[in-house]
């Protein structure tokens, strides 16, 4: 893949721009339909933008006992961290932007950096209500990371039996472009909607929502991990959450629901790219209304020790069966 | 006390502990200002130390200077939502002390504001308890259904909160024939709807998980800490001033203490258990309003009904009396002396629900997880600016703590004060 330098950094600039917005977009819809269902009004739908210029303006306050260069440095990695995955997930009928350079593994690894930044942040913060929060998170962080990357990598080697033998199985343009639900048999199709539904029950939890939104459980530990921030630096950590929350469901959309509509359209060209882009828009808002609007209304925070057995025990077996199964396709 | 739970020695415990966290006097658990001081092992909770005070408004002293008529508006502000409790067992004393009768259609009267008031806290309490477990569409499905109440009692005595029903003699407000179907209204509104309430906290998973065996109150416990309302009740303590005093309305009612054997499960006394007794007591309450309302004996509202005149009774009254009502939250105790010829009252004690379930936080607490703090805090329903009676300060600002024997030394000694 060869794309000019200046090419590729107003393109980048736009995906930059285009998932920030997009993050804040997805939040005002997040919080709208959160609060119609639960009978509430709730906000203009322009309310994160709101909040984020409103933050930005906002005093930007270290605490005393603070490490204050540690405190004021992870909310802008964890910001770098998840716009830097936005570079690597197909958007629309795009591939990639920098798909040659990096692959899901890659994305496994920048997605942990947002959470390992608020523990180091919260750390940080010296406040005990933060440094409960930071311990949360470490659990969190080894409870989801397992069925996750078995979801990711079963894929991956499920698309390796099947392509051509040096293909790049693990860019997520390839895996896009060969839709597995089409190559495997019906053992395969059980297995791949059992890692789509482990990946589904992870997102909540990556992005830190109900039921999961222990690191932060307002009423527990009062914001927990962002207890002590303020500002510019929990601006940026909203940011961060917002373009998560459009990574996590970029992600889903291009792993398992990567189709377009423009070749059934029968349109090309502009119209085709348009179309595609719209759908890829309709998907990912779809993803992430089932995974987390729903789920954060339907549910009561769980405890951090409830969180550890449900992601070890049931998500992982689903998500191992999901694996069994797609092996058990391939031999037969 | 034999009791292990409650005798936990935190000299022992302290060498395994890792930090301890203030929760409190503001945090977005607590609705009201009190300051918890936790001692963690991890995630556990190994000991705990509670400070009230922060509430203190020195209600009692500021009555001791009105006359019994003002100070019966006082004792209606003493709390939001027990804005009926206090003014009953206010009314109540004073009746005692100066020996006045109430009439039988007062006395329906006051049984029914007091039910209402206690369906619509039951149901604030379950919204607020559904908020301390991250479960908000709870909360605000609850709190949405809760309206209905509040306008049955602003359609029935003027106002959401501090209805001004009760006076000294008898009620200021009758309900009238007219009124009685929207009462009825609600009633309905009410049972249709208590399956659904038991549906979305008895058996939802997610709440089954957080509640039960969480902040557990054991039968001894409740009985050497002297718990009292629906805290003591979800332990297993068929204790209720409803059906072991009865008064007003309630004599001919056999009111029963609600268990979580009503509902078939042997007493915890863990929050679940707190969830049934508060929701089978709504189930409670409606029934005894419709009979209320159905055998609402007819006749004046008031025994002494010119204020002048009642005043010029009280004024003239000797002597003392105690009031106590089964509120929301548990017993509310109010105890009075009248001296002839002085228009204040001479001594005003209140006892507020609270108070008598403070220290059933610290078992409840014990062995549990920082998780599970605003729950447990909840499940007490706490009221602090009900509870807090003294707060000391000395000049200096110094804010120092007194133990049992010199508040029982101070306390005694500002009694024989105010007695002469």
């Amino acid at each position: 893949m060869t794309v000019s330098v200046g090419n590729a950094v107003w393109q980048g600039l736009i995906i930059l721009l285009g998932g920030g917005l997009l993050g804040l977009v997805y939040k005002g819809f997040d919080r709208k339909l959160a609060a119609q269902m639960q009978g509430r009004i709730g906000p203009p739908l322009r309310q994160p933008f709101f909040d984020v210029v409103k933050l930005m303006v906002k005093e930007n306050i270290v605490p005393d006992h603070a490490v204050g260069w540690l405190f004021n440095l992870m909310p802008v990695i964890s910001l770098a961290a998840v716009a830097t995955i936005l570079f690597y997930l197909p958007l629309g009928g795009y591939a990639p932007l920098l798909g040659g350079y990096g692959d899901l593994v890659l994305i496994l690894y920048l997605l942990a950096v947002p959470a390992l930044a608020m523990m180091v942040g919260g750390f940080a913060a010296s406040s005990p209500y933060a440094s409960v929060g930071a311990q949360r998170e470490m659990v969190m962080l080894m409870s989801y990371e397992f069925p996750l990357a078995i979801a990711l990598v079963g894929l991956a080697w499920r698309l390796s039996t099947i392509l051509p033998a040096g293909s790049s199985v693990f860019s997520l343009g390839v895996l896009a472009a060969n839709p597995l639900w089409g190559l495997v048999g019906p053992l395969g199709i059980v297995g791949l909607a059992l890692l789509m539904l482990a990946l589904l029950v992870v997102t909540p939890a990556e992005l830190s929502k109900i039921p999961f939104d222990i690191p932060e459980a307002e009423t527990e530990i009062a914001g927990g991990i962002l207890a002590e921030y303020s500002g510019r630096n929990l601006a940026l950590f909203y940011l961060s959450d917002a373009v998560k929350t459009v990574v996590m469901g970029a992600l889903v959309v291009a792993l398992f629901i990567p189709y377009g509509l423009s070749g059934l359209a029968g349109l090309t060209g502009a119209a085709g790219a348009a179309l595609d882009v719209v759908f890829f828009l309709v998907k990912l808002f779809v993803v992430v209304f089932v995974s987390v609007i729903v789920v954060r209304v339907g549910f009561a925070r769980l405890k951090v020790n409830q969180v550890a057995r449900l992601f070890w025990l049931p998500v992982t077996a689903f998500s191992f069966l999901g694996l069994l199964l797609l092996a058990v396709d391939r031999v037969i | 006390m034999h009791n292990e739970r409650i005798n936990i020695d935190l000299e022992a415990n302290k060498s395994a502990v890792a930090y301890s966290i203030p929760i409190g006097p503001t945090h977005p658990a607590l609705k009201e200002p009190i300051r918890f001081s936790f001692e963690l092992d991890g995630e556990r909770i190994v000991g705990v130390d509670i400070k009230p005070g922060f509430a203190h408004r020195g209600i009692e002293y500021m009555g001791m200077r009105r006359n019994l008529i003002q100070t019966l508006y006082l004792s209606e502000r003493i709390c939001g939502i027990c804005s009926i409790s206090h003014p009953l067992a206010f009314t109540m004393a004073v009746e005692h002390a100066a020996g006045i009768e109430v009439p039988p259609r007062a006395q329906a009267i006051r049984t029914i504001i007091g039910e209402l008031e206690r369906i619509h806290s039951h149901i604030l309490w379950a919204g607020v308890g559904a908020h301390e477990l991250g479960f908000d569409t709870l909360l605000h499905l609850t709190w949405n259904v809760r309206e209905k109440v509040m306008d049955l009692l602003e359609s029935l005595t003027g106002n959401r909160v501090d209805y001004a029903i009760p006076i000294i003699s008898g009620v200021r407000r009758d309900i009238p024939e007219e009124k009685v179907h929207l009462a009825a209204e609600a009633l309905d509104y009410y049972k249709r709807l208590l399956q659904d309430l038991i549906d979305a906290f008895l058996h939802d998973k997610s709440v089954e998980m957080r509640t039960k065996n969480v902040g557990v109150l054991t039968y001894d416990e409740a009985i050497a800490l002297c718990a009292i309302g629906p805290t003591a009740r979800a332990s297993g303590v068929k204790k209720d001033v409803r059906q072991d005093w009865p008064y007003y309305g309630f004599a001919d009612m056999e009111v029963r203490a609600i268990t979580p054997e009503d509902f078939g499960r042997e007493p915890v006394g863990d929050v679940y258990d707190n969830i049934i007794v508060r929701v089978l007591e709504v189930a409670q309450s409606i029934e005894i309003i419709e009979r209320c309302l159905e055998t609402m004996p007819s006749g004046e509202l008031m025994s002494i009904p010119k204020i002048p005149a009642l005043l010029a009774a009280l004024k003239k009254a000797e002597g003392e009396g105690i009031g106590r009502h089964e509120a929301p939250r548990g017993e509310v105790f109010h105890y009075i002396r009248l001296e002839a010829d002085v228009e204040e009252p001479v001594a005003w004690k209140v006892r507020a629900p609270t108070y008598g379930n403070l220290m059933a936080w610290v078992p409840k607490f014990l062995g549990d997880e920082i998780a599970d703090i605003p729950i447990i805090a909840a499940s007490i329903d706490p009221c602090m600016c009900c509870m807090d009676r003294m707060h000391f300060v000395s000049r200096d600002g110094d804010q120092s703590t007194r133990l049992k024997e010199e508040l029982v030394r101070l306390s005694r000694e500002k009694t024989r004060r105010i007695c002469g």
